[in-house]
């Protein structure tokens, strides 16, 4: 089939008078009585752990199981940013792979995800930022990422908006520059994934909650879900701020904590805003959408909860921050809210792979990192369930690393101060 | 701003308060092995309801027990810990044997 960006065809579609919506998903059926994989949860992380299983090892006999509607949990309450600048050599090898595939996303799947490259900067306000910096910068070059440290006068070239004076509490000394970093559209990512698993023959049922997992001698044969019992060779859990709820039902626990991560954005803006601007000691994230919203995030919430609702301290701590470095949007308005509830890790590094059941796989750990690793968990969870062994890119994430005192402490970490 | 009750200072906004996570039962340190030491230490019941929790009011440095629901975000007790904890808890029989 040609692809739908072919230009003739767009001529045609154009021309034709009729424009037929695309069904993306098949009507919903009843649930069949076994699978060969069933997936819990219908986020980002496990369409696309569906959609490889079904390209890469033709296992299409699969099932994903959501409680609620399709990527209606952090999937669609991230801020959408893509960047592979990380700290251990672990996770930059990790990041990168899902940057390459997020680059080819767009062809691979025929689906435009508005993949945008901007430039992302991690500003540097102490000696110690700078240090941490300079150490990112060294690992990311060594493993052929494109990253850098940069200095006052080249940050105002290249982001003229910013505020460089010395005169406010934090000045700006420095910053990691990596060119690659990208935003895209996190609920086409989705979409994506969703139609293209579905056209190779995965089963995808929404408003179908799991409330159970049967067990047998240490092995995990099947669901029992709101619409009756499912079994299944291979199950997969991937629901990120529910991780811990779910595990119980496997007998397990993990060392996760669910924290809320709130975030904001303004009233649509003419562009002006090309970067992605992070500070770390500021706990703000801004970047500006294909929509002209400033898409602005801060720090996680100072406690757990499983709970989305917002705060005014929140905001009132991150845009006091952000007014410091963009002073020109003082009168601008925050026109939406929304929070999310993440898996934080004690070293903000996931836990994928294999679980103490057999035959039972873990997609978790995505405390403030989870978007831009969709592809790549998608690919390596695949593989991990399709040949029951952890992909070469996760295993440093399994989860008796804890136990091992082999922790990878990934400062890193959008979340993380320096 | 949400209000906590701490049991020595009274009513506070919430950001004078630094959350300490859950109350678990520590293993006697001087007979634990690594791996019950690494489940103490890392391990979390991450409970959708009501938890009781390690609180500290930051700046009296007085740390106590909250109960409090994580689904609902309500604050339903607050006590000294002494309330709980009334033994000595011995960290250097370890080193001795050494």
């Amino acid at each position: 089939m040609l692809p739908a960006f072919f230009p003739l065809k767009i001529l045609r579609y154009g021309l034709s008078g009729k424009y037929p919506a695309e069904r993306f998903i098949p009507p919903a059926q009843d649930l069949k009585k076994s699978y060969d994989v069933v997936i819990i949860g219908g986020g980002g992380h496990a369409l696309a752990c569906a959609y490889y299983l079904a390209k890469t090892h033709g296992i299409t006999n699969v099932c994903i199981l959501e409680r609620g509607y399709l990527a209606g949990g952090n999937t669609a309450r991230n801020t959408a940013i893509i960047r592979s600048n990380y700290l251990t050599p672990e996770g930059v090898r990790f990041y990168e792979q899902s940057l390459k595939l997020y680059r080819e996303f767009s062809q691979e799947l025929d689906f435009n995800i508005l993949y945008s490259e901007r430039g992302h900067f991690t500003l540097a306000h102490t000696d110690a930022a700078m240090r941490t910096s300079r150490w990112r910068a060294e690992v990311n070059k060594q493993l052929g990422v494109d990253s850098e440290l940069i200095y006052p006068d080249q940050i105002a070239k290249l982001c003229p908006h910013l505020n460089m004076s010395d005169h406010v509490r934090y000045p700006i000394m420095g910053a990691l520059y990596h060119p690659p970093g990208s935003i895209a559209r996190h609920d086409a990512v989705a979409w994506a994934y969703a139609r293209g698993a579905a056209k190779m023959g995965v089963e995808i049922h929404q408003q179908t909650a799991v409330n159970g997992l049967i067990i047998e001698n240490g092995t995990v044969k099947g669901v029992e879900t709101s619409r009756g019992t499912v079994y299944a060779n291979r199950v997969m859990q991937a629901v990120a701020g529910n991780t811990s709820v779910v595990a119980k039902m496997a007998g397990f626990r993990l060392p996760i904590k669910t924290i809320p991560l709130q975030a904001c954005v303004s009233v649509p803006l003419k562009p002006f805003l090309d970067q992605i601007i992070v500070s770390g000691s500021l706990h703000v994230y801004v970047s500006q959408s294909s929509r002209g919203e400033l898409v602005m995030g801060g720090s996680t919430d100072p406690y757990g909860l499983y709970n989305t609702r917002s705060t005014l301290d929140f905001k009132e701590g991150l845009l006091g921050h952000m007014l410091e470095l963009l002073p020109m949007l003082g009168e601008v308005k925050v026109m939406r809210q929304w929070a999310g509830m993440t898996d934080m890790t004690p070293d903000f590094s996931p836990i994928m792979g294999l679980t103490p059941v057999k035959n039972y796989y873990i997609d978790s750990g995505w405390g403030t990192w989870g978007f831009k690793a969709t592809p790549v968990c998608g690919m390596t969870m695949a593989h991990t369930i399709a040949h029951d062994s952890p992909h070469d890119l996760i295993k440093p994430f399994y989860l008796d690393r804890f136990v091992d005192y082999a922790q990878v402490g990934e400062k890193g970490a959008a979340s993380v101060g320096h | 701003m949400k209000v906590m009750n701490c049991p020595l200072n009274g009513p506070r906004n919430i950001s004078e308060f630094a959350w300490g996570g859950e109350v678990k039962p520590m293993p006697d340190p001087a007979s634990v092995d690594d791996k019950a030491w690494a489940d103490w230490l890392f391990l979390e019941n991450n409970e959708a309801g009501v938890v009781r929790e390690w609180w500290c009011h930051v700046p009296t440095s007085f740390w106590f027990i909250a109960e409090r629901n994580t689904v609902t975000d309500e604050i339903l007790k607050t006590y000294p810990a002494g309330d709980v904890f009334n033994a000595r808890v011995e960290f250097s029989k370890k080193a001795e044997n050494k």
